[in-house]
């Protein structure tokens, strides 16, 4: 029973932090209709500013950790002016390869520049553990479940009851009748963008204590992201955290109480089932068109 | 410039419009049939990897191009006619067998794929296939009584008819250059068929083709499984050249290769899947060009200009460590994908038919003929 917890907290730890980069999918999705293959190495990347800035350059962790918010939604801003704006409303395969390209060339680049050794941030919430009983329970695992419940529910209140929100909400719906309305729709996008980039940046500096950060992160723990924003049904903020934490604990219990080989493979699994029963995902909204 | 003028529907879907047609291929095809006299054995190597590139890039254009079913698994299927052909050579059972007992499985497998992507379109499909191909991979690996898991595969020299055919051999050359050339005859005739028609029909409007009376679901799981098909054949003979074959060898990388080969050629016509296939192929070659002479090239022309001895030295030493940096091809790969997706989406056949059209036009051509249109999106989540 013991174990059974201790699988099951580290499982929603872990899918937390799927759930954090399924969010940023989300988010896009939401507003463009586009999937962001690159989402993971955005987090990758996030990681790699958070290191230099805390890690090499000695700063204090949360100023460290608010410059490469900062630089990351910058850098997001820059990626979607280059890359996405000029191909908006473009079939999304158009889409899909241009942002699998940008993340080939993100994961190079940091191999470059940063080297491809594992690298590690110390935070305030390395070390220590909470003890309930005989359940222990790493700082760093709950201070993920903590962020990502914060994160997620300023996201939901900023889409659903802010302007700006809203005109995100209207653009991805027709781009063309949001524009006639007056929403600025290019630059709409272009905070998408920096938002989703910053909380990537989140999950990248969460996870570091976790994983460690090297330059293959991204990709890894993007697939493992794919399912939990389509479990969720893509486009949904609850539906992307929920999402993730089921896979979290899926991998996490599969993990523990089967054979080898079937951690890496039940997300996956899963995924195929859910697609197969119910294509719009769990939360997904299913629409019909009326003529 | 030479007038086309179609007076019936036959001559709408001739094999070749006009009989230049079978002078410029013909000529291709002799190079190609006395290229293992004229290049070296690195080079052809390199062109059988092209044959077999581009057959995949074929069989995903029929899916991905003409369907327009995206998929991002076909590493999959390839590493399915891989380890079939493995698995049947242990039993001695004769090439031509296992040959088309790969394609037929692999074939299978892709309908069973294909039946599932029924319900899904875009980006749920992309998901769905990667799942796939991610799942194929773990089971490789975990399989190890046919498979050998991790250790992998050797695979035997062919032996067709009782002649063995080494993988370095012209003959293996030749059977590689058949199947291509079998597999682009074959889907030629296939899309100017009825079901051809149909595919690029539900490519381009699902819904219109379903009111003309199109078994949307019937042509979709069938372009799966043709796709499949010759993908499984193109992996017998990805196992033979390489000789050994391993769980590792085809992971998503490999399946976002041919994603490019088929996005770099130019997602509309057969001449792409080639063309894309020799630049994905290239590229290693390339890089090693890159490595071993461009620094020295450099260094001698920053001679030429001037600069002394040692400053030229410092710079085919700056060049030299740039050109071995790690992720040097990955980021060459990112920036291609990216530059052709925004500025060349039809890819380097539709560059070439541009060149073309400006020599046939020449004083009258004019840029805006290939200017893309402005879009604006409507959700595709009401469909």
């Amino acid at each position: 029973m013991l174990d059974f917890v201790q699988q099951l907290v580290s499982g929603v730890a872990l899918g937390c932090v799927y759930g954090l980069i399924a969010l940023g999918f989300v988010l896009v999705y939401k507003a463009t209709e586009v999937v962001n293959f690159a989402q993971g190495d955005l987090m990758m990347l996030g990681g790699f500013f958070a290191f230099t800035f805390i890690g090499m350059m000695g700063l204090n962790y949360w100023i460290g950790f608010a410059g490469a918010v900062a630089a990351m939604a910058l850098f997001g801003m820059l990626a979607e002016r280059v890359v996405v704006r000029p191909i908006l409303g473009y079939p999304q395969f158009s889409i899909i390869m241009a942002t699998i390209g940008l993340g080939y060339f993100l994961r190079s680049i940091a191999g470059m520049i940063w080297g491809t050794d594992d690298l590690k941030i110390e935070t305030p919430f390395s070390q220590g553990v909470l003890r309930i009983g005989s359940l222990v329970l790493a700082y760093d695992k709950l201070s993920v479940i903590a962020a990502t419940m914060i994160l997620c529910t300023l996201l939901y209140l900023f889409f659903n009851k802010t302007t700006l929100g809203t005109a995100m909400r209207a653009s991805s719906e027709n781009m063309l009748a949001a524009y006639y309305m007056g929403i600025p729709v290019k630059r709409v996008v272009s905070i998408v963008w920096a938002i989703s980039a910053a909380v990537a940046t989140c999950a990248g500096v969460l996870l570091a204590p976790i994983t460690f950060i090297h330059s293959n992160v991204g990709l890894v723990l993007g697939l493992k992201a794919f399912p939990a924003a389509v479990l969720g049904g893509f486009g949904s903020i609850p539906g992307a955290v929920v999402g993730g934490v089921l896979i979290g604990v899926i991998e996490s219990m599969a993990g523990f109480y089967l054979a080898e080989g079937w951690k890496d493979v039940a997300p996956y699994i899963v995924l195929l089932t859910v697609l197969l029963l119910k294509p719009e995902g769990l939360f997904g909204l299913h629409v019909r068109k009326k003529v | 410039m030479r007038f086309l003028f179609k007076t019936d529907y036959e001559d709408d879907i001739k094999l070749f419009p006009h009989s230049g047609y079978f002078v410029s291929y013909g000529i291709l095809l002799a190079l190609l049939l006395i290229a293992p006299y004229l290049l070296s054995s690195y080079l052809m190597s390199q062109l059988v990897f092209v044959c077999i590139y581009a057959t995949v890039g074929v069989a995903l254009l029929i899916l991905t191009g003409f369907t327009g079913q995206a998929s991002l698994g076909h590493a999959a299927f390839l590493a399915i006619g891989a380890y079939t052909a493995a698995y049947l050579q242990k039993y001695n059972v004769p090439f031509p067998v296992y040959f088309l007992a790969a394609g037929a499985l692999t074939g299978l497998i892709g309908a069973m794929v294909g039946f599932p992507a029924l319900r899904l379109t875009g980006i749920y499909l992309v998901i769905a296939t990667i799942s796939f191909a991610l799942i194929v991979e773990e089971i490789l690996a975990r399989w190890e009584s046919v498979t050998n898991g991790n250790e992998g595969m050797r695979v035997k020299t062919l032996s067709l008819l009782g002649v063995t055919v080494p993988r370095d051999s012209p003959t293996f050359y030749y059977l590689c250059l058949a199947v291509l050339v079998l597999t682009i005859v074959g889907t030629l005739n296939l899309l100017r068929s009825p079901t051809g028609r149909a595919f690029v029909a539900i490519r381009d409007s699902e819904t219109a083709a379903r009111s003309m009376g199109v078994n949307v679901a019937l042509y979709k799981v069938k372009s799966f499984a043709i796709s499949a098909a010759i993908t499984g054949f193109a992996g017998v003979l990805f196992a033979h050249k390489l000789s050994f074959i391993s769980p590792e060898m085809f992971t998503l990388q490999l399946s976002i290769e041919f994603i490019i080969v088929i996005l770099i050629g130019g997602t509309f016509s057969l001449h792409g899947a080639v063309l894309g296939a020799i630049f994905i192929v290239m590229i290693d070659p390339f890089l090693t060009y890159l490595k071993d002479d461009m620094p020295g090239i450099i260094a001698g022309i920053a001679a030429t200009f001037g600069a002394g001895t040692a400053t030229a030295g410092n710079i085919q030493s700056k060049v030299a460590a740039f050109a071995s940096l790690n992720g040097l091809k990955g980021a060459i790969y990112g920036i291609i994908i990216v530059l052709f997706v925004l500025f060349e989406p039809l890819g380097l056949y539709g560059r070439w038919l541009k060149i073309k059209l400006f020599f046939q036009l020449f004083p009258l051509y004019k840029r805006a003929t290939f200017k893309r249109q402005k879009i604006y999106v409507k959700s595709e989540r009401n469909r």
